[in-house]
């Protein structure tokens, strides 16, 4: 079914709804947000146009089908450059099958069928002349669970340079190796163990091993599919500071169960239910005043 | 009806409750008990094959030989000729030397009778290898016939009456005079490896039939290899799950359910009448072989590639690797430990295999080891097969002797899977 949003998640999981949002009180969500409502202040993006020229990607019209299941019914929406924009509904709404189409993840999923126009700074991604192991470069991906290579770390952040080519040799190499584990705030942790394996990091190391491998090759956009659904809230925390310094580089998609978190890194932020798009706009106004009643019921923990 | 709370009827203490729990542990420890009593069984059952192996094949490892120094007369060998020369008159001689004293010729007959008939080829080898030998006195031991040695081995009694054995009792007074004078000895019967087969059981070795394994499992490596592996990454990592796809997974599976006399006729069939390919050579044994050894390699390598966790592709996918990165960087890597293990175990099945080796010649009377992967050749289990069917009594014990090689081998083979398996796999 709807790919890697509900099924498989660790039990005991400490971001885990609905719990935690049913606790959460609309007070709560809007002192989450205060931190995060003057991006404007900061030179940020503005976000008052719909497709402003500055739009990286914009999706109009997608459907998405499994088999006979329409998992995705009609989706317009528009990503902008150094913004981060985060999917926030319910289990099965489609946020990650959404996620899943601006890389084309979806397919490698047996059965799925994409209709409608995804565009990369206005290059259709599903044209047939458009080269998937190339938009995958350009479109990085970090998934719920570390999944680090069973390789060294340094071969772990290498590989991507490597099998797309980018390095000549091996002090270039070495040098996007070493910028990327900084840029992913690992650099410090693991300068003196790059040869062992990426496997034996902890849990929260794993991720922002997975998010330098991302960023090694360079991307326009990065995906990130719950990316601290597995880790502890010390964790959670530094992923969520490494988001924020990455938002100057590249544009960052998020998909969350944490509300919290939607309200503390993203300036946009997408509310899916059903696989449909219910509502979008900036951050501090989904949670302060969303237009729909679906999205006020959500995020103040009536259902979930 | 209202719900009832289970605590206010139901009383855990009660006796029935207590019958009951104890019900279910008498029900455990059954369980437990049928599990320990079909492993001693199947234990047991091993135990009793290989006991009754060690017992009647032991034998056969040793070998009744007699230490003699022949002098190689210039006049039997001559030097422009080695490979010719007289050799068994020779080898006769230093025999009747050890027995002093002049002897009727049947008694001369049936004491030179319990030599091997293979003893000058043995001669003949040694001077052929080294003709500077010509003129000198040649240290030798040579085996006893095979009854002797069945004799000496006390696997034909003493006490039987003369016309129920083949050993004379004139021949069991020469042999306690040479038992006396301490000529006869058992060492290692090296010969048991060293040489091909012989209609004589002393003479009687392995060699051929190990060389002849070993070809043709290497032939149905080199083939089940490369090609199991390629069919089971196109079906798990490239092919649509459709009709089709499901229709050659049903007969991949029906494939390895095939008896392997089946394929022993197709190999005939194709290989041999059709393509023209030699008879009794390991080239069309290995071939064969590899029909069989494919769907065990194709099924054990997809099993091993599903194995390998869906995130590990996800990742390399999510980074832009192609399919072919994917499966070559990661995948293949993370299941070759599962793949080599079911790649030995299928061929050690190949090794065992009997029947089809049978219909495409592999049970030839072959005396020298195959120089080649067309030479005629046997293996082991076909030579197994060949000596049980054989009347002489000295292969009796060796038909055990190299059961226990082939099992030997087998062990050996599964050892260095559950190595690879340990050493290759990655933990994550």
């Amino acid at each position: 079914m709807v790919a890697g949003s509900a099924t498989g998640r660790p039990a005991g999981d400490a971001n885990d709804e609905p719990e935690g949002t049913q606790a959460m009180s609309e007070v709560e969500v809007l002192e989450a947000v205060k931190p995060e409502s003057s991006p404007a202040t900061r030179g940020g993006p503005n976000l008052s146009a719909t497709t402003a020229p500055r739009a990286r990607v914009v999706a109009r019209d997608v459907h998405v089908y499994y088999g006979e299941t329409h998992a995705l019914k009609g989706i317009d929406l528009d990503i902008h450059k150094n913004e981060v924009v985060s999917f926030i509904g319910p289990s099965g709404c489609g946020k990650s099958t959404f996620l899943r189409c601006i890389n084309r993840m979806n397919d490698v999923i047996e059965g799925c069928r994409v209709t409608g126009e995804i565009t990369l700074d206005g290059q259709d991604i599903y044209a047939r002349e458009l080269d998937v192991v190339q938009l995958r470069a350009r479109v990085g991906m970090v998934f719920q669970k570390p999944n680090p290579f069973p390789k060294s770390i340094y071969d772990n952040v290498a590989y991507g340079p490597r099998i797309h080519g980018l390095a000549g040799s091996k002090d270039v190499l070495d040098g996007i190796v070493e910028g990327s584990l900084k840029r992913a705030g690992l650099w410090n942790e693991v300068k003196d163990r790059l040869k062992e394996p990426g496997t034996g990091l902890s849990g929260g190391q794993q991720q922002r091993l997975c998010i330098a491998r991302a960023i090694a090759v360079n991307p326009e956009v990065i995906l990130m599919d719950e990316p601290c659904s597995a880790l502890d809230p010390i964790a959670t925390a530094r992923i969520e500071e490494l988001i924020d310094e990455l938002r100057e580089n590249f544009t960052i998609v998020i998909v969350t169960h944490s509300m919290q978190q939607a309200a503390r890194v993203s300036q946009r932020t997408a509310f899916f239910h059903l696989g449909n798009l219910v509502e979008w706009g900036e951050t501090e106004q989904i949670f302060t005043m969303p237009n729909d009643e679906r999205t006020q019921g959500y995020i103040t923990g009536r259902f979930g | 009806m209202a719900s009832r709370d289970i605590s206010e009827t139901h009383d855990w203490f009660s006796d029935s409750a207590r019958l009951h729990i104890k019900r279910r542990h008498a029900a455990d420890r059954r369980l437990r008990l049928y599990g320990i009593g079909a492993i001693g069984l199947a234990i047991g059952l091993l135990a009793v094959l290989l006991g009754s192996l060690i017992l009647s094949g032991h034998s056969a490892f040793v070998q009744t030989m007699v230490p003699l120094e022949i002098y190689v007369d210039p006049d039997a060998v001559e030097p422009d000729n080695v490979g010719g020369g007289n050799y068994r008159k020779l080898v006769r001689d230093a025999f009747q030397d050890l027995m002093p004293g002049e002897m009727s010729r049947t008694k001369q007959r049936a004491y030179l009778d319990m030599l091997s008939s293979g003893a000058p080829f043995m001669l003949r080898d040694r001077v052929v290898s080294n003709p500077s030998l010509i003129g000198q006195t040649v240290s030798i031991s040579v085996p006893f016939a095979d009854p002797i040695d069945q004799f000496h081995k006390g696997i034909t009694p003493r006490d039987v009456p003369e016309a129920q054995r083949r050993v004379s009792d004139l021949q069991i007074g020469y042999y306690d005079q040479l038992l006396e004078r301490g000529l006869i000895s058992a060492p290692f019967n090296w010969t048991l490896f060293t040489a091909a087969d012989s209609r004589f059981p002393e003479m009687a070795g392995l060699a051929g039939a190990l060389v002849g394994s070993f070809y043709a499992l290497l032939v149905c490596f080199l083939i089940s290899f490369p090609v199991g592996i390629a069919a089971a990454i196109y079906l798990e990592e490239f092919a649509r799950k459709n009709r089709w796809s499901d229709l050659i997974e049903v007969n991949i599976n029906n494939l390895a359910a095939v008896p392997s006399v089946v394929f022993g006729l197709l190999g005939l069939a194709v290989f041999i009448g059709f393509f023209g390919l030699p008879r009794s050579a390991p080239l069309v044994g290995g071939m064969v072989l590899s029909l069989m050894t494919l769907p065990t390699i194709i099924i054990a390598t997809r099993a091993a590639l599903k194995a390998v966790p869906p995130s590990i592709r996800e990742a390399a996918f999510g980074i832009g690797a192609s399919r072919h990165q994917v499966v070559m960087h990661h995948v293949l890597p993370l299941a070759m430990p599962g793949i080599l293990t079911g790649t030995i175990i299928g061929l050690a099945q190949a090794l065992g295999e009997t029947a089809p080796l049978l219909l495409i010649g592999m049970n030839a009377f072959i005396t020298s080891a195959p120089g080649g992967l067309t030479d005629p050749a046997t293996a082991l289990p076909t030579q197994i097969f060949i000596w049980a069917d054989s009347p002489e009594r000295g292969f009796v014990a060796r038909t055990s002797a190299a059961i226990l090689v082939l099992i030997g081998f087998l062990i050996i083979m599964n050892a260095i899977a559950i190595f690879l398996r340990q050493k290759l796999e990655r933990k994550w």
